[in-house]
């Protein structure tokens, strides 16, 4: 992926940028030492590296606004960062950008069980968001699989998803009201602890922004108390055509589960190598989890038994212990760490109407075979958000760019059927050229001028998201915003 | 009148715009003094262009009216997740309601305490920008986060933005319900008994209180499901409690709060006010010479004058609830009163000035000429 070069005139005044920058915080929170800004040189998009000018960890949302002044008056692009889990090079710098980690800022700030609200600062991990309320059987409902360690504030750049969004939705119906700081210094509140704001909906527009509009600092989320249990089944079939069409069942039946992810063959022999799950030897294989107290639980599991059972499955297992709960989530929850075990691998995020997950599923194999790599499908289905696992060799000359082209083709299949280049993820670096696959040029233009409005210089995260054909006047500031 | 046909004519016509036009669904929503300019009218934009009941999504053009998109998800047992309320009784209008009017108003009714607003549900827009230029976002999958996030955008923006021409939803499987009625002596009762429910582990997704009836308590879902949740939260919150079992009559009073038909004969002033539970309960006790009844377990409140009240009063009660919410968060939107008040204060919730500069920041890069529903939602 091309990044554009970097401004010389900021890399020569690395010396005076940093010297302001430690002027409004603590000197130990602007890490400027070749040696240490290593750390932020990559997100979990690895195969793009660069050191940035400096990386900044501000406290609190003052100090925030003081460094994005101080920055903007510089002309120094800035790159938010919340824990560098971003797969798509969301928080990768340029050599001439100053990193904004949120990490220190963490506390709870507020939690009100009776409006059902916590509020918290951004750089605050999304599992501990639900450490801070389970106490008092609450949680927080987006659940990401890197949720031990993504903080709230990629989540909202990203506007994330997870397993069980099928019921709870993703960031965006869960984010009540944030603190967000302008790139001009400006310290702005939206939303808040109420439902609705009137106005325009500009949570909803920061909400997967990709930190390009604001620095959020706090945030206000939705909590919600915790179903009395849940219960999950195993469903294996012979075929990816079937599985995908007792999706579909399932849903029109009434019954909407918590979470429908799907495993296909390719993944399934790896996990079961690494985490030996105790998976049926099979095609394509289901986890359902519906929620509710031990009687509705039978009553829902009882409904979509009776649905998988007239596809023909050739197993069906219900947990009946937690332990075999457990051992029902252990496949899916160790997929993508076996298939790092045995490979590079690269984790597409298109999405795509459910009813097109068999062709989808097919049109991946061929798309595997001409390019010769192999490639597996765990991903969640209720909601049609694949994710392909492309594995290659990052030692062998040539396999990024031909994994990288493999992606590209896949992805191109999922707009084609109708979905879109990334459900959860983001666009980052990675999907940034493939924009033009799913929009015209009027669609982007639309989006950039949301920017123009708010971050006029084009200094937040500038080249994300967009082609960088598509962004250059904007970033070279030729076009008056 | 302008009435395109399709979305090539409405570009032409907004491009081709020298004055302001007044974009119009069913005019069964319309609040505020109406924009000026010529009429363009979406009714003629109408029709089902997607509906996979398997895959829980619908597209349809904007001027779809919105009986004809609920008969037909009804038919599947389906039905838009945010309940959307039907304004014309309250508002004395007779048009048809259409699929663009509800998203341009980001409609939402009592579930919207757990399944979200229109704008949660909203999955995609094509729209005309105030340039004549036609714009897609979004799309008909219920996960994407494909570039920025214009369909919230656009819920919500009272054709102030753009006049959209197509929309996507996400649907769910209806269900069956049934309500609680729990005996309440005030506000401030009700919002606890609410509240009690709303922490509960019971899925309540209705919780609304009508002083001197009854705080209604809904749940929904399979049978077996729905008489075990009555039975537990009958326990949790004690007291005096008839349950509406049958789960056409709980549809039925469910209907009569979300439409609130309660307020529709005659013509004072009424409000909607959105706050937090807590927030908007201080308002509520403090109102004079004015009803209520509460939604959203307390976070939303219908205000109604009372018949033939001063006009000097009912502008001093707007201007104290919209102080309160520009203080606390959370708007109080005008949704009907006389012309003489309309003409005197914004219907519209007046936003703090960080926030205002970037709402006017946007509305000039979308309507740059300022012909779309030209001074509706403020300057």
């Amino acid at each position: 992926m091309e990044m554009p070069q970097p401004d010389a005139s900021v890399i020569a005044r690395k010396a005076r940028i940093v010297e302001r920058l430690q002027k409004v915080m603590p000197k130990t929170a602007v890490i400027h030492d070749p040696a240490e800004t290593l750390a932020y040189e990559c997100d979990a998009l690895t195969a793009y590296k660069c050191p940035p000018l400096a990386a900044i960890l501000p406290a609190n949302t003052e100090e925030v606004a003081a460094a994005l002044k101080i920055c903007h008056e510089e002309g120094v692009p800035v790159v938010p960062r919340g824990s560098g889990t971003s797969l798509a090079g969301g928080a990768l710098p340029t050599a001439d950008s100053v990193i904004l980690g949120v990490a220190r800022m963490n506390r709870v700030l507020d939690t009100d069980y009776d409006n059902r609200i916590i509020r918290v600062q951004t750089g605050r991990t999304n599992l501990s968001v639900t450490g801070a309320v389970e106490a008092e059987d609450f949680f927080y409902a987006p659940d990401p699989s890197s949720q031990l360690a993504c903080a709230i504030a990629g989540n909202i750049a990203m506007n994330s998803g997870g397993a069980h969004c099928l019921k709870y939705g993703v960031t965006t119906n869960n984010l009540l009201g944030v603190t967000m700081v302008t790139m001009e210094g400006e310290v702005i509140e939206i939303g808040g602890a109420h439902l609705d704001s009137g106005g325009y909906d500009l949570l909803g527009l920061i909400c997967g922004s990709e930190g390009q509009l604001g620095v959020v600092t706090e945030a206000t989320l939705r909590i919600l108390r915790k179903p009395e249990g849940a219960r999950p089944v195993l469903i294996a079939f012979d075929s990816n055509e079937v599985a995908g069409a007792c999706v579909s069942d399932i849903i029109k039946a009434g019954v909407l589960p918590v979470a429908i992810e799907f495993m296909d063959r390719p993944i399934l022999e790896i996990t079961e190598k690494h985490a030996k799950a105790g998976y049926p030897d099979c095609e394509a294989l289901l986890i359902v989890e519906v929620e509710g107290s031990e009687a509705e639980i039978d009553a829902q599991l009882g409904l979509i038994k009776q649905i998988a059972r007239s596809h023909n499955p050739v197993d069906l297992r219900e947990a009946e212990t937690a332990e075999e709960a457990g051992r029902i989530w252990l496949g899916r929850k160790s997929a993508f760490g076996a298939v790092g075990q045995v490979a590079d691998y690269m984790c597409l995020d298109g999405t795509i109407p459910v009813s097109e997950l068999p062709r989808v599923l097919k049109g991946i194999k061929e798309i595997s075979a001409k390019y010769g790599l192999n490639v597996g499908n765990v991903f969640h289905a209720g909601d049609g958000n694949m994710h392909p696992l492309i594995m290659f060799d990052a030692n062998k000359p040539g396999d990024l760019e031909l994994c990288e082209a493999c992606g590209a083709d896949i992805l191109r299949l999922c707009v084609e059927v109708g979905g879109c280049l990334t459900g959860e993820h983001g666009v980052g670096i990675e999907k940034r050229d493939l924009m033009g696959a799913q929009f015209t040029a009027a669609d982007m233009e639309a989006q950039m001028r949301v920017k123009d409005v708010f971050d006029p210089a084009w200094l937040l995260n500038p080249a994300k998201v967009f082609p960088l054909e598509t962004s250059r006047a904007r970033r070279e500031n030729e076009v008056a915003a | 009148m302008l009435s395109p046909a399709n979305e090539a004519e409405l570009a032409a016509m907004v491009a081709d715009a020298t004055d302001p036009l007044r974009i119009v669904g069913g005019g069964t929503r319309a609040i505020g003094a109406p924009a000026p300019g010529e009429v363009v009218s979406l009714a003629a934009m109408s029709g089902i262009e997607l509906y996979e009941p398997g895959a829980l999504t619908l597209l349809a053009r904007a001027g779809t009216p919105l009986a004809e998109i609920e008969a037909l998800l009804e038919s599947e047992g389906q039905m838009l997740p945010f309940e959307p309320p039907h304004m014309g009784g309250l508002l004395g209008r007779d048009g048809t309601s259409t699929l663009g009017g509800v998203v341009a108003t980001n409609a939402a009714g009592p579930r919207r305490l757990q399944a979200g607003a229109c704008r949660d549900a909203l999955i995609g827009v094509r729209f005309v920008d105030g340039s004549g230029t036609i714009v897609k976002n979004g799309g008909r999958v219920m996960k994407n986060v494909t570039g920025y996030d214009l369909v919230k955008l656009m819920a919500g923006s009272w054709g102030t933005l753009g006049v959209l021409s197509e929309v996507a939803f996400r649907v769910l499987p209806k269900l069956n319900g049934a309500t609680l009625a729990v005996q309440s002596a005030g506000p401030s009762e009700a919002v606890d008994i609410m509240t009690k429910a709303m922490t509960s582990p019971f899925d309540v997704n209705g919780a609304g209180f009508v002083p001197g009836e009854a705080v209604y308590i809904r749940v929904e879902g399979l049978e077996a499901s729905v008489a075990y949740r009555v039975g537990q939260l009958r326990d949790l919150i004690g007291g005096e409690i008839d349950v509406i079992d049958d789960p056409v009559a709980s549809a039925k009073l469910w209907q009569r709060l979300r439409d609130v038909t309660d307020f529709a004969e005659g013509s004072a002033a009424v409000w909607r006010v959105s706050m937090k539970a807590t927030d908007l309960l201080e308002q509520i006790e403090a109102l004079e010479g004015a009803e209520y009844r509460l939604d959203w377990a307390g976070g939303l409140a219908w205000v109604r004058m009372v018949d033939g009240a001063a006009e000097a009063d009912v502008v001093a009660l707007h201007q104290a609830l919209q102080a309160a919410c520009l203080a606390k968060g959370g708007h109080a939107t005008l949704m009907r009163a006389r012309d003489a008040v309309l003409g005197q204060v914004p219907a519209f919730q007046p936003e703090a000035p960080g926030v205002a500069r970037l709402s006017a920041g946007l509305r000039q890069k979308f309507d740059p000429r300022g012909v779309l529903n030209a001074g509706l939602m403020g300057a």
